[in-house]
């Protein structure tokens, strides 16, 4: 079918327009608009009624007019051409290399759309990911195949967070493919270049595919940015048996601007403006992560969203608590203590922790040592609170060493440094050396075989050493 | 049955999944109709003159304006015969290992055609009628083995009697011919396989009251908020607060013959993870793999989402017929919110007047007619069997916010609500079910039948135990403003107990191999053993026994350890009462001073 081009634009509305007399338009076909001076800017169809075309303009109706504005209609879907030679390239939101590298060569080309997984091809994720941050590895750990976001506010550090865990993720087994999958929506440029020198130097970058959409581009374009990124980890992944880590910041700004859209095409507003579909929306993205019987790939999506307000109940991180498979929450009271990274430990969760760790995974104390830290952790922090109100004399002294041990906890475990890689050996070392702080017998949640094994060495080694 | 006919029209409009018709003259509301090139499966949702307002299970994308819409003249149904049990569903009943098969890709591709029934398999079938017997809509003409533990009961179709002038004996598939029913003259053949609109309840004989308990196994639902044979519940709570591991406890441990688990708009790896662990976990009950009698229908949240919509029709009418064989059905909903939500998205696009929160105005009548397709009855045939579905949905409030309308609304119909709350979830409680603000409207009229079972302790245990949980709340507050020294002896021994029963009765920990699972039995020694302690530490308390000796009894530790013990031997529970008389006694001061602290 050759491309039809139209010159019958309606009306133009926020980032929509109106074609008349179309034929032969396909729902959700890929529009090329070319204005009078030349410039070409691509659309796609979000509604047909008999022969008038909604289209959406990615890069924003400004400088379209009525008359002089050429409409082509492409006879296609969105499609990215992928390749392996995407890795250690740069692209900006709608797949178009930034790097002044050469175009890429396609090996495919994909619907960006994706499609949805089949539940039961599905492979149950098992198998954990070292990202070398102890409150993730040790407390909250990830498995391939997994979603887990990590939900900030603004002004903390979630970039600086979201740069270490891509330059140091990896899987224990060995030297499997690994790749990192980044997409940037509505960032600001200093944030941008901040990832992109991290990668360059510390040379994570020829394992990592970047695509960014700056602040200043235009917003419509977000709504592709993260498909377009997962289109190109689906590729790596079941393609070409990589184990793909996707990390997608910042999810509110994607949001607002499918609220934009939304807007535009007067909807019903769901909750706060944004789009009854925001769930569904965000599921067609959140489920793309995964892995599938037979394949040896897998997708682990990390997306980072900055809750309004510092609020959990906002739309945005509430509809994504629905969808992911736990949440990593960030804590402003411990940025504002220096610590980083800053992960409130109590409402963070793993919900796939218990497939990813113990013997011939982590190690065989993992399990009973996390439970073990969370309760010793929770009861500190009560003490202290207590103590706050009741004078430091109303505690027992069993609540005096757990109130110590949440201090400490916070300023070792919890505290590391940017670049500081820590082995799961190591996390769960220093997890049993702080719960040497606390009575032998309150520790309830761990096996007196393990006890026997990890800690009474710690304290042999502590009591000579007190003896010195 | 009228005769179907055919209508064909083009599409004029496409917006997401919702696609107008035209040229629909004669099709009728909630057909099903074949849209496009590819053959989209979608349903009628209102029809305007010669327009068709169609919701489409598929995604749309590529479809074009005059391309061929065809209905049906059929409403949605689903395919109803032996071969269900064990499966693995979508929305529309396709069953998604044929849509792998099919597709030859782990992704769902659009316009395929799969029957939900095995067409080749051959199935045992086993009259129960003779030739020349009378029989009645409902009656049961044979049966075949389903499963292991299922027999699949092949009955007399709605609309049909008469006098059977033939029946076969022996293997056949579901669609051949195996009994023919005369009804003076006109002769019916019957087959395996039947077909029933998934948006139009089966009729039942009479409807009984919802007075025998279905046991779940879990402490803090079986002994504090029941749920009925027949009866409906509902499991609101913020994401992470465990509805997902409730709704899987219970459709593990549930009394019930057959399982429906439908995960409508869910997490589509949780899916997989009840595909791979059914089969591998034994049913306390019959001793078979749980998966027997499990029947599982999966929307993922990527799915189509005009399809969550049919998913739970789907799910109720399957166990409906289930019900209808005789068999005591629960059906878990995860979760009726993301349901709701697709309701509202087609509401949406048909640009109805929006109501609550962008819900349409119908929202409520329509969770009602779902929620009142459960119940206990007498269904049709002429042996008066009983079935019965119980139906419990997980809702999934924004923000936790239980003010919002799919909550209220579905509180307006269910009759057991098991509020979750986050707080407890993330002090490790689980099942975080908050016992002060969960009811149960079943409670009385299970309490006679316990009651009888347990030697009219029953419910004199359980009221007293929640008034201890209701104390506690109380006297947490002065704890908080004036220190645990403030309270007397008695309360003391208060806050101990309702510790005790927090902690040893209401925990329960779903991944514990023993744990996960209590008989009733079980559960009322626990909570027998656990007052008792608190009437002789009262009685010791008054005679002038130390607190902190009475608070750090060894028989404490062995409370604890009660939900570790194997079913087989609760009998020790037992000898607990005596051991704690014995330690008891131990520790009042001879001559009993009042004055001890």
């Amino acid at each position: 079918m050759l491309p039809r081009e139209y010159r019958t634009i309606s009306s133009i509305s926020g980032p929509l327009m109106m074609v008349e007399k179309t034929q032969d338009v396909m729902y959700d076909e890929l529009v090329e608009i070319t204005l009078s001076n030349g410039d070409k800017r691509r659309g796609r169809v979000l509604e047909i009624e008999s022969d008038r075309a909604l289209v959406q303009v990615f890069e924003g109706t400004t400088g379209i007019e009525n008359d002089d504005t050429k409409v082509r209609f492409l006879g296609k879907v969105l499609t990215l051409p992928v390749s392996r030679d995407m890795l250690g390239r740069v692209f900006n939101g709608r797949g178009e290399p930034i790097d002044g590298g050469a175009q890429l060569i396609a090996e495919q080309n994909l619907d960006i759309n994706g499609m949805p997984m089949n539940p039961f091809s599905r492979d149950y994720p098992s198998e954990f990911i070292q990202t070398g941050i102890s409150t993730i590895d040790g407390l909250n750990p990830m498995v391939r195949g997994q979603k887990l976001p990590i939900f900030s506010a603004s002004g903390l550090p979630h970039n600086r967070m979201a740069a270490q865990i891509a330059r140091q993720a990896t899987v224990i087994s060995g030297h499997e493919d690994f790749a990192v999958v980044f997409a940037a929506m509505g960032i600001t440029f200093e944030e941008a270049s901040f990832f992109m020198e991290d990668f360059r130097r510390t040379g994570a970058l020829q394992r990592t595919v970047l695509y960014i959409n700056l602040a200043d581009d235009p917003a419509i374009e977000r709504i592709s940015t993260p498909r377009i990124a997962l289109t190109a980890a689906e590729y790596l992944a079941f393609e070409c048996n990589m184990h793909v880590v996707v990390i997608l910041t910042d999810l509110t700004n994607y949001c607002e601007a499918l609220r934009e859209i939304s807007a535009a095409r007067k909807e019903v507003p769901g909750r706060r403006g944004y789009p009854g579909y925001l769930y569904t929306d965000l599921a067609t993205m959140y489920e793309r992560a995964g892995r599938l019987k037979g394949k040896s790939g897998s997708i682990t999506q990390i997306p980072i969203l900055t809750m309004p307000e510092d609020d959990k109940t906002h739309p945005i991180p509430d509809l994504t608590g629905y969808i992911t498979e736990g949440q990593i929450i960030l804590s402003r009271s411990l940025h504002r203590q220096g610590i980083y990274p800053p992960v409130d430990v109590m409402p963070s969760l793993s919900r796939l922790k218990d497939k990813g760790i113990g013997r011939d995974k982590t190690r065989e104390d993992h399990a009973d040592l996390m439970n073990q830290l969370f309760a010793a952790y929770a009861r500190g922090k009560e003490a202290k609170e207590l103590a706050v109100i009741l004078g430091e004399g109303a505690l027992s002294d069993e609540d005096k060493a757990f109130a110590k041990f949440s201090t400490v906890f916070e300023d070792k475990y919890v505290r590391q440094g940017e670049y500081e890689n820590r082995t799961i050996k190591e996390t769960l070392e220093l997890g049993w050396d702080l719960l040497t702080m606390i009575p032998v017998k309150e520790l309830k949640r761990i096996r007196d075989a393990y006890i026997e094994k990890y800690l009474n060495p710690l304290l042999k080694a502590k009591a000579e050493k007190g003896n010195a | 049955m009228p005769d179907k006919k055919e209508v064909k029209g083009v599409i004029e409009r496409i917006s997401g999944s919702l696609v107008v018709a035209g040229g629909m003259e004669g099709a009728s509301m909630q057909d099903v109709v074949h849209i496009g090139e590819l053959g989209l499966v979608g349903e009628i949702l209102e029809v305007n003159g010669d327009k068709a307002s169609i919701q489409v299970y598929e995604e749309t994308s590529g479809l074009m304006p005059g391309e061929p819409v065809v209905s049906m003249g059929e409403p949605l149904s689903v395919e109803l015969g032996p071969g269900i049990i064990e499966q693995f569903y979508d929305g529309i009943q396709r069953p998604l290992e044929l849509i792998e098969k099919a597709a030859k890709s782990p992704y769902i591709s659009r316009g395929i055609s799969v029957p939900a029934l095995d067409r080749e398999k051959k199935w045992d079938f086993t009259p129960k009628v003779k030739v020349g017997d009378d029989v009645i809509a409902g009656d049961i003409l044979g049966t075949v083995q389903e499963t292991v533990v299922v027999e699949h009961r092949i009955m007399v179709p709605y609309g049909i009697k008469g006098k059977v002038s033939k029946i076969e004996k022996g293997e056949h598939t579901v669609e051949e011919v195996i009994a023919v029913i005369d009804d003076n003259g006109t002769m019916h053949e019957v087959k395996m396989l039947q077909r029933w609109p998934v948006r139009k309840s089966r009729p039942v004989k009479t409807r009984l009251a919802p007075n025998v308990p279905m046991t779940t196994g879990q402490r803090v639902v079986d002994a504090f908020f029941p749920v009925a044979l027949g009866g409906t519940a509902c499991v609101p709570g913020p994401f992470g607060s465990g509805k997902t591991v409730i709704q899987h406890q219970f459709a593990k441990w549930a009394q019930a013959q057959i399982v429906v688990y439908v995960g409508c708009g869910e997490r589509g790896n949780e899916m997989t993870d009840v595909l791979l662990e059914f089969p591998e976990l034994d049913d306390p009950q019959t001793g078979q793999p749980l998966m027997k009698r499990t029947t599982l229908i999966a929307n993922t949240s990527n799915m189509p989402v005009a399809a969550r919509e049919a998913s739970v029709y789907t799910a109720i009418t399957l166990a409906e017929y289930y019900r209808d064989m005789g068999y005591s059905v629960a059906l878990m909903a995860d979760s009726t919110s993301r349901w709701a939500e697709a309701l509202r998205e087609m509401s949406g696009r048909l640009e109805e007047m929006p109501g609550e929160e962008g819900y349409p105005a119908y929202l409520g009548t329509r969770l009602a007619s779902f929620y009142e397709r459960a119940g206990r009855c007498i269904v049709n045939g002429k042996d008066g069997r009983e079935g019965s579905i119980t139906v419990i949905g997980a809702v999934s409030p924004p923000g936790g916010d239980l003010s919002e309308p799919v909550t209220q609304n579905t509180l307006r119909v269910t009759k057991v609500f098991w509020g979750l709350d986050a707080n407890l979830a993330y002090q490790r409680h689980f099942p975080a079910i908050n016992w002060l603000n969960s009811y149960s409207l079943y409670t009385e009229r299970l309490d006679p039948y316990w009651d009888e079972k347990f030697d009219d302790q029953w419910s004199g245990l359980r009221t007293e135990a929640m008034g201890l949980l209701e104390q506690e709340a109380q006297l947490n507050e002065i704890v908080r403003l004036v220190g645990i020294d403030a309270l007397s002896r008695d309360e003391r021994m208060v806050m101990e107990t309702a510790k005790s029963l927090r902690e040893d009765f209401l925990h329960q920990n779903a991944f514990h191999e023993i744990d996960t699972y209590a008989s009733m039995e079980k559960q009322f020694k626990m909570l027998r053993t656990i007052v008792s302690f608190h009437h002789a530490g009262l009685d010791a308390l008054h005679k002038g026994a130390p607190m902190n000796k009475l608070f750090n009894l060894p028989v404490r530790e062995q409370i604890a350890r009660m939900r570790y013990l194997e079913e087989k031997d609760i009998a020790q529970i037992d000898k607990l009462e005596d051991t704690i008389k014995e330690q008891i006694s131990g520790i009042i001061p001879v001559g009993g001073d009042t004055n001890a602290a």
